[in-house]
């Protein structure tokens, strides 16, 4: 029989496990969304500058729209680009 | 009552330092002069813009939070249309939560945390 060390699994069986989503803002108890510091909104938009949706960043319906907001406020004072390629 | 506001603008690069500051002075005082009482001035410096406004591409960033009547915003933003130096500007009425937050970021409690998890990340690095 094999052995277990011989059992080599195509994919590693972690894969299928989804991680538990939460919501950043309710557990570090941040309040507010500060539009003028960029590289803190930088984590929820994607490479082309779009906001990214709330099952990818797995915010609260509260804090997705501040944190909307405050991107939009960022674009308007050209902090965040409207439209970009390879921001990251 | 007084509310409390928050303005950022962006001024032109062309500008000497002495323009600059007489320009953020002028509307300092002009603030003041309406019975605003400022509560913190921020002043960011030289910073790249995202995207070319006005064919500039580079802007004097300036925030200055104050709390005012809510007519001083109406003539604070006239002057601001009026003034051609001035690229861009955004005016924001800020609520408990955000002038608490502000204050606090200033003291440095906020920003502590986040040297916490720069400091967590250097760790893992």
């Amino acid at each position: 029989m094999a052995q277990n060390k011989d059992i080599k699994f195509l994919t590693s069986p972690k894969i299928g496990i989804q991680k538990k989503k939460y919501c950043r803002f309710k557990k570090a108890g941040i309040k507010h969304v500060d539009y003028k510091d960029g590289d803190f909104l930088l984590k929820f938009i994607n490479e082309q500058g779009k906001i990214l949706p709330r099952r990818l960043t797995g915010n609260s319906l509260k804090f997705q729209r501040k944190v909307s907001t405050a991107v939009k406020r960022a674009r308007h004072l050209s902090i965040l680009p409207y439209v970009a390629d390879l921001l990251k | 009552m007084l509310k409390q506001y928050e303005t950022t603008v962006i001024v032109t690069p062309v500008l000497t330092d002495a323009e600059l500051k007489q320009l953020i002075s002028g509307y300092i005082d002009l603030l003041k002069n309406n019975g605003a009482e400022i509560v913190h001035e921020d002043f960011w410096g030289m910073r790249q813009l995202a995207y070319p406004i006005k064919k500039k591409t580079s802007g004097f960033y300036y925030a200055v939070e104050f709390k005012a009547e809510n007519d001083v915003i109406d003539k604070l933003e006239l002057a601001f249309r009026r003034d051609e130096n001035i690229l861009r500007f955004l005016s924001v009425k800020l609520d408990k939560f955000v002038a608490e937050f502000n204050d606090k970021k200033r003291n440095g409690l906020i920003g502590k945390k986040r040297k916490d998890s720069k400091s967590a990340e250097t760790e893992k690095a």
